[in-house]
């Protein structure tokens, strides 16, 4: 009887993340998806066919048939949304680099230090994320200008005699999301660094490693799914950043976010801002899956 | 019923006295713990304010941000007895995508006319009851006429403010780049030669093709109105022209960039730059803005009051809108936001700086400059949109 109860609240575990999904993430996509098959109209809504339920089933059907790939087409006719998805993916995939590069200094700094103070670090590291989003956004502006924090500091001390002009231009994009997605970039690095077991590093240096050669041989391959974790992370949603190129970017940076904004503000083309959703959805999807399938085969010929 | 809205205000106005006998330092120890009680007093008032709501009038009201005097709306609610929810947006957009979506649950909004054409289109609105209106007679004839484009015979919506598309500009640098006094012109930021000289100081254009595209069709001679591909093409060469003296296309930024000096120049909105020019004075960092209506003419843009289709009050929303063309009270309401209105009979209640200043009020000579342009069709929009891009990004 025990038995029975725990395997029942197994399964109703189990269905809390399924049902998240479902209704947080499968459903709204059905929905831009059905929307993206869809012709746009002057109406409300702006798109069309609309379903009525109390048509029936076979109502629903024969508007179905209206659907058309035509949106997909579409995309592909200009060469705007080839060239906007390429540099959205080279943006964040820079950044994301960038990220790493400066994320892993700190977590590894982090897992190193004394055990007492850890939680403290850690608590720094979440900081930030007291104040909005936006405003500190927005402070990244008052640095960056050409009269801003920065360019002053670096005239004081000597170092430029003329401002550098850092914002509205991909530079400052670079730094607005390292700074933005850095925590998510160190956490979970730093968690997959605090499980391993030092020993480990003693044996390998026991073996003949110096210390560099332990850390790329054992350090960091352990880290790895810390540091994949890390990566998506912040290469994800960095694809379809808005705020920040928006921002802190300049006019002539062409990114997915803002291609979206203009079909559905400015053509109100629903349909067509759906399509260009839905892409970006399964370019990011894809890479995503087959990784974890490698990964999941790797793990399972290890063990 | 009692009027709980008053008795919500009054329970604030009491958590406020506390507030203030809590800052002095005597009172300290005891002080935090009155503070509750009260603040829990009025949230219980506020509580029982929305169970009664059910009974009570109510508007819900849908308009820009920082654009309305808020005792306006609280005389209103003590004239009426009909309580406003007032809820704001910052654009255009936002507006309508609620609005197209349907179900909004808003009485009154206010899109600009441009916007309110193809909202119309769509069925998103209503036509107002003119005998629950009589205020209308207020309206100005002037304004009337030219709303009567976007809305023939003014059937759905009223106007509540207007102004124009022109420069914002640091007086002091535009003095020592161009060595005179003089209000600029369309020359600064059409003409290349002249744009070039203003590239380091700084130039913002708003981010929108219908914003920026008939005022660059004016400067050319062409019709401003104009849909046809090849006035948009000629209009768009020109602006690839000073394309590389342009700092950033963005729709709000120009305001604080102005205000604090990043910028020289910005093609935007007359009251948005007026909240520069107020935001730079109080800041007294040496930063003096003002607003041009270039010589060549200006698009002029209307925000109008208007009713949704789906509207849960309707009544109440009428005797809204029938309020604002008070004229004693949309003086008021121009006094404080600094735009112009549409209503005739208000004119004698405005301030002096409001209605002689020829920036808000243009002189009869200038209103013939203005301009209006009308919506494109989807598929000219796509081209429109198509072309900025270009424009903005090079691709």
């Amino acid at each position: 009887m025990a038995k029975l109860a725990s395997a029942l609240v197994n399964r109703l575990v189990i269905i809390v993340p399924y049902a998240w999904l479902l209704f947080f993430f499968l459903i709204p996509f059905f929905i831009v998806f059905r929307i993206s098959l869809s012709q746009t109209t002057v109406a409300m809504p702006p798109y069309t066919p609309v379903f009525d339920l109390a048509g029936g089933l076979a109502g629903i059907l024969e508007k179905a048939r209206e659907f058309s790939v035509d949106n997909y087409v579409w995309l592909t006719e200009d060469a705007l949304y080839f060239n906007a998805y390429v540099s959205s993916l080279i943006i964040a995939a820079i950044s994301t680099f960038l990220t790493l590069l400066i994320g892993y200094p700190i977590a590894y700094g982090m897992a190193k230090a004394p055990r007492a103070i850890r939680p403290t670090l850690l608590m720094l590291v979440i900081l930030p994320f007291w104040t909005s989003f936006l405003i500190r956004v927005y402070a990244w502006i008052a640095i960056l200008k050409p009269e801003g924090l920065l360019n002053q500091f670096l005239m004081t001390i000597g170092i430029i005699d003329q401002p550098l002009i850092i914002l509205n231009t991909n530079s400052a994009i670079y730094i607005g999301i390292v700074y933005s997605y850095l925590p998510f970039m160190v956490l979970p690095i730093y968690s997959a660094l605090e499980k391993m077991d030092h020993s480990l590093i003693e044996a390998a240096q026991d073996l003949g490693c110096t210390q560099v050669s332990a850390f790329w041989r054992v350090t960091f391959p352990l880290s790895l799914p810390g540091v994949v974790a890390g990566c998506l992370l912040v290469f994800i949603p960095a694809v379809g950043e808005f705020v920040i190129p928006d921002l802190l970017g300049g006019s002539e940076t062409l990114m997915i976010g803002k291609t979206l904004w203009n079909e559905f503000n400015a053509n109100r083309d629903w349909p067509v801002s759906s399509a260009v959703a839905t892409v970006l959805l399964l370019i990011l999807v894809i890479p995503i899956v087959y990784f974890q399938n490698v990964q999941a085969k790797a793990d399972g010929e290890r063990g | 019923m009692p009027n709980f809205g008053i008795a919500t205000n009054n329970g604030q106005g009491a958590t406020a006295q506390k507030w203030a006998t809590c800052l002095e330092p005597i009172n300290e120890g005891s002080c935090m713990s009155k503070l509750v009680v009260a603040t829990l007093a009025a949230a219980m008032l506020a509580g029982s304010a929305t169970l009664t709501w059910a009974q009570e009038r109510v508007v819900n009201v849908y308009n820009w941000s920082d654009y309305i005097d808020d005792s306006i709306l609280e005389d209103f609610t003590k004239e009426t007895g009909i309580k406003v929810v007032y809820d704001v947006f910052d654009s255009n957009e936002i507006l309508e995508t609620k609005l197209l979506a349907g179900g909004s649950g808003y009485d009154v909004v206010v899109p600009s006319a441009y916007f309110l054409q193809r909202q119309i289109a769509a069925g998103v609105f209503q036509k107002l009851d003119k005998s629950k209106l009589p205020n209308l007679s207020n309206m100005w004839n002037v304004i009337m006429e030219r709303t009567a484009q976007y809305d023939p015979g003014n059937e759905y919506a009223v106007d509540y403010m207007w102004g124009t598309t022109g420069i914002g500009y640091n007086v002091d640098k535009m003095k020592e780049i161009l060595g005179t006094d003089e209000k600029p012109n369309w020359d600064v930021v059409f003409n290349p030669e002249i744009a070039a000289k203003f590239k380091d100081c700084g130039i913002h254009l708003l981010d929108a093709p219908t914003d920026i595209m008939p005022s660059a069709l004016a400067y050319l001679g062409l019709n401003p109105d104009s849909h046809e591909a090849a006035d948009l093409e000629k209009a768009t060469d020109l602006l690839l022209k000073v394309r590389p003296y342009i700092r950033k296309f963005h729709s709000s930024e120009y305001i604080n960039a102005l205000a604090n000096g990043d910028i020289c120049l910005a093609v935007g909105f007359s009251g948005d730059i007026f909240q520069a020019r107020d935001r730079a004075a109080e800041a007294k960092a040496g930063v003096t803005v003002d607003y041009s209506i270039p010589a060549q003419g200006a698009q002029m843009w209307f925000d109008m009051l208007a009713i949704p289709a789906d509207a849960p009050h309707v009544a109440e929303a009428h005797e809204f809108i029938n309020y604002m063309m008070k004229p004693e009270v949309i003086a008021k309401a121009s006094n404080y936001v600094f735009y112009a209105n549409g209503n005739k009979a208000a004119q004698q209640f405005l301030d002096k700086e409001v209605l002689e200043d020829t920036a808000i009020y243009p002189t009869d000579e200038m209103m013939q400059k203005l301009f209006t342009v009308t919506p494109f069709e989807p598929k000219e929009q796509r081209v429109l949109t198509r072309l900025w891009t270009k424009i903005v990004t090079g691709q």
